[in-house]
């Protein structure tokens, strides 16, 4: 590890967190920017590399995942509300999930992680420091990776996906906007804050506007130095030699290898 | 500059009236017995209860029937709790000049989460979004009182009330007298900083209830009752026939 692993807040007072020889990667970024494709070629070219490797989706908790569904159908949700719910969800996510899969040595893909909380929990009028004191018992991640595009690529790749949803379009907040205006607006909102949160947590700005295939290469250039700590960087050779057998898989120590 | 809240007085033209204390102490009995002579005098009074928020109802019973909480989860499964309560339960009738009475109120929070473990500082910030209470009721009760009490009125200790998930001690009173007794020093420590008034909750159960409607006339203010009452105090009301707890 090359510096001791820390929380960005006030933490978990109860929760020994030394010794997390895994890594924490995270990538963020608003809607249809690419995250989840990007995230399972990572897991492939990891994987491929011989690192044990766990994804953690943003809401996937078993705790409050439904919970958070129906209330988004029922449209009863406030900034409050959404917020400690979004905060159980990474809690749950956090202390079953990440953290031992980091004491196990794995490496951890987040797709998204709290600055997505804090985002839209600030387009929404939230109390600023309220929502980062709320957040404080997150870990520390070895590199945030925020993909970045603009919004009319969003809005295209969105339409592309699976078309523009209520939520994604922001239209909790623009009553009377259509989905495509309120989208642009909503979404607008969104990267500028995301720009807010780029300086304050150290984001790495990746420009998700390439072709899926630069956006990948690039990714993986700034994972490399996270993962070789300070050894030689994993290249190429050191690909064939993963692939050839044990030789080859001395070399990473620390990192888990199933 | 951020404020922990719960410390300016609300400006909503209802009253907030919240009883707390551990577990066993009696503390939902005499809010009822509140609550009707209150009701009795002609006040509007809105009754709202921890934990009891249709949002978030299943999610706390499935974690807690697994055992899968951890301290965090469960500190913001109650924050969600009570922030989908203070919006929908709280404010509104507060602001329609009713009296709520809650039972429990966010100082359940603040014991119960300190003493699982969680920073104290962390769980008071979440909070601070509460409204700040014009009568806070502490009823104060011994742990072995209040286990005595548990013990006579129902089957089992629960789980989470026994604290069995901090692995205090295997045996179940242990475990609930070591928890208790954190959670009954954390109330006394927050007694003075939140101006809680404190009743001897091990009196006779009509003693304690005379002693709540004293205050309760004491610190709402005439004028907040001269709205319902009229000419008369409110001591002059018909007074309910008092129930009694059951065994």
């Amino acid at each position: 590890m090359t510096k001791p692993r820390t929380f960005i807040g006030r933490g978990l007072p109860y929760t020994n967190i030394d010794g997390l020889s895994g890594r924490l990667i995270v990538i963020e970024g608003t809607d249809a920017v690419g995250r989840t494709t990007q995230i399972e070629l990572l897991r492939s070219w990891l994987e491929f590399q011989g690192y044990g490797v766990i994804v953690t989706d943003w809401t996937s908790s078993p705790l409050v995942a439904s919970t958070i569904d129906l209330a988004k159908e029922g449209h009863t949700m406030n900034v409050l509300t959404f917020n400690l719910l979004y905060a159980t969800d990474y809690a749950d996510r956090l202390e079953h999930v990440i953290i031992p899969a980091l004491r196990a040595g794995f490496v951890v893909l987040s797709d998204r992680y709290i600055y997505t909380a804090l985002a839209r929990a600030m387009v929404r009028g939230a109390d600023g420091q309220w929502i980062r004191s709320l957040f404080g018992f997150a870990l520390q991640p070895d590199i945030i990776l925020y993909l970045r595009a603009d919004v009319r690529t969003l809005v295209r790749r969105a339409m592309l996906s699976n078309g523009l949803d209520y939520w994604e379009s922001g239209l909790d907040q623009n009553p009377g906007l259509d989905p495509y205006d309120s989208f642009i607006r909503y979404q607008r909102k969104l990267l500028r804050e995301y720009d807010h949160l780029t300086g304050e947590f150290g984001f790495v700005v990746v420009n998700a506007r390439h072709s899926i295939t630069t956006v990948q290469a690039n990714l993986r250039r700034h994972i490399l130095p996270i993962l070789s700590d300070g050894r030689k960087p994993l290249g190429e050779a050191d690909q064939d030699a993963a692939l050839l057998g044990p030789a080859g898989q001395a070399e990473t120590g620390a990192l888990c290898r199933p | 500059m951020f404020t922990p809240g719960l410390q300016e007085a609300h400006h909503y033209p209802g009253k907030l009236i919240v009883v707390e204390g551990i577990d066993g102490s009696g503390k939902s009995t005499q809010a009822q017995l509140l609550q009707k002579w209150l009701a009795n005098c002609g006040i509007p009074v809105f009754f709202t209860e921890w934990n009891s928020s249709p949002l978030v109802r299943r999610a706390t019973k499935a974690g807690k029937k697994k055992n899968m909480l951890t301290p965090t989860t469960f500190s913001l499964l109650h924050a969600t709790d009570f922030a989908d309560r203070l919006t929908y339960q709280i404010v509104p009738p507060l602001k329609a000049g009713m009296v709520v009475i809650a039972d429990r109120y966010a100082y359940t929070a603040f014991a119960r989460d300190t003493a699982r473990g969680v920073d104290a500082r962390w769980v008071r910030e979440m909070y601070s979004f509460a409204v700040r209470p014009d009568i806070a009721l502490y009823f104060r009760v011994s742990v072995d009182c209040s286990l005595g009490r548990l013990q006579s009125a129902r089957a089992k200790i629960k789980f989470y009330e026994a604290g069995l998930d901090l692995n205090l001690s295997r045996n179940l009173e242990e475990s609930f007298c070591l928890f208790q007794g954190r959670v009954l020093s954390e109330y006394d420590n927050m007694s003075r900083e939140y101006d809680f008034r404190v009743i001897n909750a091990e009196l006779p159960i009509d003693v304690q209830q005379q002693q709540v409607r004293r205050i309760v006339e004491r610190e709402m203010g005439e004028e907040y009752l001269g709205r319902y009452l009229g000419r008369g105090s409110i001591g002059a009301a018909p007074r309910p026939v008092m129930e009694v707890e059951a065994p």
